[in-house]
């Protein structure tokens, strides 16, 4: 399935695919008020990134953007840990990760 | 139709389902299990697209070890019971309406992204670990190296904000 891949599916089609996979992290991001979901939410739309970006350096020969999606994937797995550090120091500190409770910051 | 077109399609489905049911699922842990079919289809992708190296790396980094972070946490804050109240509806109105005139404003522009894209005459291998391998340790060199000190940085933030005050 080496150039199978590039004869058969046009690029739109993972246009597509991706487009709708970010709008339903943004949809997450949106619709849930648990600081958990909101954040695999996050993730979802960074894969959706990478996704693209995947396709179109198969489909443009470059292997920079599969260098790019690497480095993307190392920045994720480092904000994970910090990010869910900083919800178990808010649910110690409020003993709720409810967006709505963290209101303090709004104006 | 090729085959190649029903794995696609087939791991498209995968994808947008389990995704849409992370939104929906009231219970975190299995929003977080969907979460992880979401990537295993992604996965799948990769290797459609000849991406062996990064299928990899996404299952070992995605579903290995984010997932079970999020797992591990939702367990020690014990939130497998659902616990969000009852919100009202206007705001998830509003989230549905403005996350789906989004999705259309950009489908609408990078409907034409094709126009201006060279055909289809490329190697296949660069997604192998061989190549992918060279290009990383010869052109970005630098940002690998950099990339050891954000871990190490984030390694030691994570520690030092979920560690308890002594006083």
């Amino acid at each position: 399935m080496n150039n199978d891949v590039i004869l058969n599916i046009p690029i739109q089609w993972y246009i597509y695919l991706t487009v709708i996979l970010f709008s339903i992290g943004v949809l997450g991001v949106l619709f849930r008020r648990n600081a958990i979901i909101i954040f695999m939410c996050v993730e979802l739309m960074l894969n959706a990134v990478n996704l693209l970006m995947v396709a179109f350096s198969r489909y443009l020969g470059d292997s920079g953007g599969q260098v790019f999606v690497f480095f993307i994937m190392v920045v994720a797995a480092a904000e994970v840990s910090v990010g869910l550090a900083i919800l178990m120091m808010i649910y110690r500190n409020t003993k709720s990760i409810d967006i709505d409770d963290l209101n303090k910051l709004k104006w | 139709m090729p085959i190649t077109q029903y794995i696609f399609f087939f791991l498209t489905f995968v994808a947008i389902f389990s995704a849409i049911l992370v939104v929906i699922d009231k219970n975190p842990v299995h929003s977080v299990l969907y979460l992880i079919v979401t990537f295993f289809a992604l996965a799948g992708h990769y290797l459609l697209l000849n991406a062996q190296f990064l299928a990899a790396v996404h299952i070992i980094v995605y579903a290995g070890a984010i997932m079970v972070l999020f797992l591990y946490v939702i367990m020690m804050l014990n939130l497998n019971k659902e616990i969000e109240p009852h919100k009202k509806n206007i705001p998830k109105f509003a989230a549905v309406i403005a996350a789906g005139v989004f999705m259309l404003c950009l489908i609408a522009l990078l409907t034409n992204a094709q126009k201006g894209m060279l055909p289809a005459a490329q190697n296949e291998n660069i997604g192998l670990v061989e190549n992918l391998g060279k290009v990383l340790f010869r052109e970005y060199m630098l940002p690998f190296e950099v990339s050891s000190i954000l871990f190490l940085a984030a390694m030691v933030g994570a520690v030092f904000l979920s560690k308890k005050e002594i006083n």
